[in-house]
């Protein structure tokens, strides 16, 4: 079996806080992981070590490993953005920047310096938008302000932000909890277009979104993972009593 | 209820008497200062450098171009450094440094101008006559003390606007590789773009109408500067020195003199407001 992002004895505190116990965990690429858990356990936490974002926060300690193709990203030789630049992220709120829809989506690309001429960053700006089904809707708008899009949009043109600089992850922080059901439906079929390519990993509080959409998915609680394995498994037959009440809606 | 009533009452009548205050300035500088316009002529006003009260010439371009030179000149240091050490105190710096160093910043408005004036006559004009030549009381050292006058202004302005910038933008985009600087220049920036203009505003406003501290390093003298080394008249010094012994039409064409000043700023503030608008309501139309 082979695997594109493992965890290895990873632990994270905030400041004296341990977020995160001994988390082992090993992600299959080019399909959708879904991590569940009832709030405060720790998913999103996760989710931000596979970018390395939580060194966003001052007081962050992270031990342990994480192996991206058996490459330790907190080796001292990494290259920060261009990590970022392989594992993207889509946010719980979208969050395109106040520039034009264009502009969102050529962003990575100036950034990372990727493309020089324009008729270049066009062809990216429009195969992304392409590969998120906004480009029927926006092809003529391109100079719109993106914050003036819906919802679902301002969350596609995020994905199409990230497709754009051509990364090997897409880590969603529970991506559909500001849309509606319909909304919700879209961006889920979007996702499992996406993992033909993709290796996505998704944190989601909602457990039929992860029953839908991933082909893996582990339970988390209080910092640990307690149970990973097929998706089916741990919905239909789980090997661990705390697993189960989440799953049959005991708490959480 | 009656209370109340009596109370909004009593507190329309504060707010209105504030109100009043502004319409009776306005007024009265008009009133006193438009006729001596009329009578010189706009173009013999505005258009000439020949300021010789007691003959009867009122020329008062040399001083527009002063106000104007010394405050584009405190505007680039001010903004340079103020805009500078807000996205350092934003973006770069650890919570305990910013602090220490915001409030020392903020501490320069308390200053008061006379000292500013002070230091700028003793310390700062020798060195420039020493160093570059020319009298010293110029334009350059009435621009950099008003430069370091508006800093506080604009550096304490650009930080509310830059802190005010939601945190998600920052994440989105260090999370697609971008560094820090990127990040800021590319999306911070743009985010907090009419707050940054209003900064600029309120130091621009501030810049010009400052007095004491540019009578003291700026040499006064009448007529046009010709380059940054060449002592300076602006509209407020002109005001403030003629003031105590001028009368008739020479203290009229003070109150002109006034008058063109209020011109000037309110000119500016609406053209630096439209821009501000303009780009806000790009930014935050939502």
């Amino acid at each position: 079996m082979t695997v594109k992002i493992r965890s290895e004895n990873l632990n994270l505190f905030y400041g004296q806080f341990h977020a995160l116990m001994d988390v082992n965990i090993a992600i299959k690429p080019q399909a959708i992981t879904a991590i569940i858990g009832p709030s405060g356990c720790g998913k999103s936490t996760l989710l931000r070590c596979f970018n390395r974002l939580n060194e966003l926060i001052p007081t962050v300690r992270t031990t342990g490993r994480i192996l991206l193709d058996d490459h330790d990203i907190f080796a001292p030789d990494t290259d920060l953005p261009r990590l970022r630049k392989r594992v993207g992220m889509v946010f719980q709120r979208p969050n395109p920047f106040p520039l034009s829809v264009f502009d969102n989506v050529a962003y990575g690309l100036r950034v990372h310096a990727m493309r020089s001429s324009r008729a270049e960053v066009e062809a990216v700006v429009e195969s992304s938008l392409r590969a998120t089904m906004l480009w029927d809707a926006l092809k003529d708008r391109l100079t719109l302000p993106a914050l003036e899009l819906s919802a679902e949009q301002q969350q596609r043109l995020c994905i199409s932000r990230l497709v754009a600089v051509e990364p090997e992850v897409l880590l969603m922080d529970e991506p559909c909890s500001t849309l509606d059901p319909g909304a919700t439906e879209h961006v889920e079929e979007l996702m499992r277009t996406l993992a033909r390519q993709y290796t996505i990993i998704i944190v989601t509080h909602n457990m039929q979104q992860a029953a839908r959409v991933s082909a893996e998915t582990g339970f988390m609680l209080l910092g640990q993972l307690i149970e990973f394995g097929p998706t089916r498994a741990i919905f239909t037959n789980p090997s661990d009593r705390r697993t189960e009440d989440y799953v049959t809606g005991r708490y959480g | 209820m009656k209370k109340e009533k009596i109370i909004s009452l009593v507190l329309l009548l504060m707010a209105l008497s504030a109100i009043s205050s502004l319409a009776v300035i306005t007024f009265f500088i008009f009133h006193e200062g438009l006729p001596i316009i009329f009578k010189v002529g706009l173009g013999g006003f505005l258009l000439s450098d020949q300021w010789y009260p007691t003959e009867g010439s009122f020329g008062i371009l040399g001083m527009i171009v002063g106000s104007l030179a010394v405050t584009a000149g405190a505007l680039i240091i001010g903004v340079v450094f103020g805009l500078g050490c807000a996205v350092l105190l934003t973006q770069f710096c650890p919570p305990r440094l910013v602090a220490i160093i915001k409030p020392s910043i903020e501490l320069l408005a308390g200053i008061p101008s006379v000292v500013y004036g002070f230091i700028g006559v003793s310390i700062l004009v020798p060195f420039i006559r020493d160093s570059f030549g020319g009298p010293g009381l110029s334009v350059l050292a009435a621009s950099i003390v008003l430069g370091v006058m508006v800093l506080p202004t604009i550096t304490s302005i650009s930080v509310d606007a830059l802190q005010a910038v939601p945190r998600t933008y920052r994440e989105g985009s260090i999370a697609l590789g971008a560094t820090e600087w990127q990040t800021t220049h590319m999306v911070i920036f743009k985010a907090a773009r009419s707050g940054i203009v209003a900064a600029v505003i309120l130091g621009m406003g501030r810049a010009i109408g400052e007095t004491m501290a540019v009578i003291m390093v700026a040499g006064n003298p009448i007529g046009m500067p010709h380059g940054l080394l060449d002592p300076v008249r602006t509209l407020t010094s002109n005001i403030a020195l003629e003031m105590g012994y001028s009368a008739g039409d020479h203290r009229k064409a003070l109150f002109a003199t006034g008058v063109v000043l209020f011109v000037i700023i309110m000119i500016l503030n609406t053209i630096a407001l439209a821009v501000s608008r303009r780009r806000a309501g790009k930014v935050l139309a939502q």
